[in-house]
């Protein structure tokens, strides 16, 4: 015990230091180590965190109307939902274990904390892009016309990815492009110099840079349905302890997703706040809507994950990711990291790392929450 | 004896050196094992194994897609710009900062300019610097200049100032114009201050050129480890860190030399700037 506790204060004062422009103490990784206080046993804490997307604004809105909160009481937990600006730093945080759970796509889920040896699941699959994510050109209309061209795009994210399965669909490779990485938030200006031709990226950039001038829009998500999966994903270990945590983040979605579906006052009110949260308004928050297949019901995110394609579609950017040298030092091949989904493994059984589980979103939609 | 009248001995002062290095190092071994125990592939603390098997692959082997080796090629990007950055500063704060220093009409007209822009954070302006100069090298290395540029005239300018009036007046009373005197008086006495200054802003111009490249590249120190951060790649952020950090060291240990040489009399009346 002793010595966990020196290991424990050695890695809070290193990741202290290695962190120390971040504003996250390290406080969880030294707390757990001392003894918990024995009598009137608090209520288990949780953190999850998600980041500014149109498929995870629910979370923002359910955690300041306090949907979040009804539940977490309701399972006897308490839940602490935090925004965290930047995207990949989200993820790194939950990697490193400051957070049980995160927003993220599932190329993601896979690259970072599944390959970073940390076992997580998709709790909760909440959308998949069906347009959100799209390759323009500058004064070109065919998707071939790429060839020879630089591409800005954010490299390594699921817009490369988008990018390897468009020139796929043209029968190119990367080999005829020269990828360009291009920080997300300066795509924007970036498309209006004169020097970029083209550019991968995704909503709101994406119907930023699509009305300015000559830009074409020639290869989106929703040539691919189903690839992009934008998803709660949450620790293993967390979940197996806690299944009050999976049940109360799920009943909390459902019920913030039949809130915000439909043309009733309260739903039109819950997108306008979330329209607003993310820097747009109503009919800008409903137009990026259109191009995300939402999954309202639990019974069509249960469908969707018990389906074959989820096996072949992680198949694919398990591919890709280990292409591009995204699965490690230790990946011999693109099956290194087992990815457990009902209808099937896809890689090394035993080597799992990134699960998706239908359990709690089939108890939401039996309604057994 | 007073503990401040104590010195260390040479030997002890190099194990006082090296002491807090060990001690960093004692640190990350410890982390990195409690938490490769609890998780064997854990990328937040990599193992010194899995960090050497990172630099041999980016420092030795050739890239799969490229066919370069990265280190080399990522090094080679950033030197370059750093050197064309940080030359284009040094050589327009030394003709603003003697300009300006020596001739106090150009200090009337500049001085303002110079210190409205030196107060502008050039990482505010970054994107109308792309939307200016293009995203390519053009724009990296405008930042640097930007950067740099305005504290290094203002530096040059005091420093300028500081020279003895008695030996402006002597060399007028000699005969020199206004061009000899910045010539031969100015000048000299300028130089070593000039690269005390390049040696100081340096840092800034490490800082520019990685943001620079942070933002819109294809290779680069800085690209390298923004794009590895995607995946959280410590194994290649940490060599590349100790490597961006040991040639920052070797450039100063350079110019250092360079001004020793060339001006020692300048050491010899400034200890304080080795």
């Amino acid at each position: 015990m002793h010595n966990n506790i020196f290991a424990r204060a050695i890695l809070g004062t290193t990741i202290a230091l290695l962190f120390a422009c971040s504003d996250k103490s390290p406080a969880p990784a030294t707390s757990e180590a001392t003894p918990a206080p024995v009598a009137s046993a608090p209520a288990e804490k949780f953190k999850v965190c998600w980041s500014i997307y149109v498929g995870w604004m629910p979370w923002d809105f359910g955690a300041q109307q306090g949907i979040v909160k009804k539940w977490a009481d309701k399972y006897g937990i308490e839940i602490e939902v935090t925004q965290i600006n930047d995207y990949i730093e989200s993820i790194n945080q939950y990697t490193a274990g400051e957070y049980d759970g995160c927003t993220m796509t599932n190329m993601d889920a896979l690259t970072i904390p599944a390959a970073g040896g940390v076992d997580s699941t998709a709790l909760i699959v909440g959308d998949f892009s069906n347009g959100n994510d799209g390759v323009v050109l500058k004064d070109k209309t065919e998707l071939a016309d790429i060839k020879g061209q630089n591409v800005n795009l954010v490299e390594l994210s699921v817009s490369h990815y988008l990018l390897a399965r468009a020139l796929e669909s043209v029968g190119m490779s990367e080999k005829d492009v020269t990828v360009v990485n291009t920080s997300d938030a300066d795509m924007v200006a970036a498309y209006s110099t004169d020097s970029v031709s083209s550019v991968v990226t995704w909503n709101p950039l994406l119907s930023e840079i699509t009305t300015m001038p000559g830009a074409n829009k020639v290869f989106d998500s929703a040539n691919i349905p189903g690839e992009i999966i934008d998803l709660m994903v949450v620790n293993t270990k967390t979940l197996s302890e806690h299944p009050a945590l999976g049940k109360a983040l799920a009943g909390a979605w459902y019920e913030i997703m039949s809130t915000m579906n439909g043309d009733s006052d309260a739903a039109v009110a819950a997108r306008t706040f979330m329209g607003s949260a993310s820097g747009t308004d109503l009919a800008g928050y409903d137009a990026q809507l259109a191009s995300t297949k939402m999954f309202y019901k639990p019974a069509e995110a249960v469908e969707f994950v018990n389906s074959d394609k989820l096996k072949t579609t992680m198949q694919t950017v398990a591919e890709f990711s280990f292409d591009h040298g995204l699965l490690g030092e230790g990946a011999s091949d693109a099956s290194f990291i087992g990815i457990e989904t009902p209808a099937g493994v896809y890689g090394d059984s035993s080597n799992i790392k990134l699960r998706f589980d239908p359990t709690y979103m089939d108890m939401a939609a039996k309604g057994s929450l | 004896m007073k503990l401040i009248n104590r010195k260390p001995s040479r030997p002890v002062r190099v194990i006082l050196g090296i002491l807090p290095f060990l001690l960093l190092l004692v640190l990350y071994l410890g982390a990195s094992n409690a938490r490769l125990a609890a998780n064997p592939n854990d990328k937040l603390l990599p193992a010194l194994t899995t960090i050497g098997a990172a630099i041999e692959r980016m420092a030795f082997q050739p890239d799969k897609r490229s066919g370069d080796v990265l280190l080399w090629r990522d090094t080679a990007s950033s030197l370059g710009r750093l050197a064309v950055g940080v030359s284009i500063s040094a050589a327009c704060a030394l003709i603003l900062g003697v300009l300006m220093g020596a001739i106090p009409f150009a200090r009337a007209k500049l001085s303002p300019l110079v210190t409205a822009i030196s107060l502008v954070p050039p990482m505010a302006i970054l994107p109308v610097l792309f939307i200016v100069f293009g995203l390519g090298e053009v724009s990296k290395i405008v930042l640097i200049v930007i950067g740099i540029t305005p504290f290094m005239t203002r530096d040059l300018l005091q420093r300028v100032r500081e020279i003895p009036t008695e030996q402006i007046i002597k060399a007028q009373t000699l005969g020199a114009n206004t061009w000899q005197i910045i010539v031969r008086v100015i000048l000299p006495q300028i130089m070593p201050r000039l690269i005390a200054a390049v040696r100081l802003s340096l840092g800034a111009a490490w800082l520019f050129l990685i943001a620079a490249e942070a933002i819109a590249s294809t290779d680069g120190l800085g690209y390298r480890i923004f794009l590895v951060r995607r995946y959280l790649a410590m194994d290649v952020i940490l060599p590349y860190v100790i490597w961006i950090t040991f040639l920052a060291f070797v450039v100063d240990y350079l110019l250092r030399r360079v001004s020793l040489l060339c001006y020692p009399w300048f050491h010899s009346q400034a200890k304080e700037n080795d």
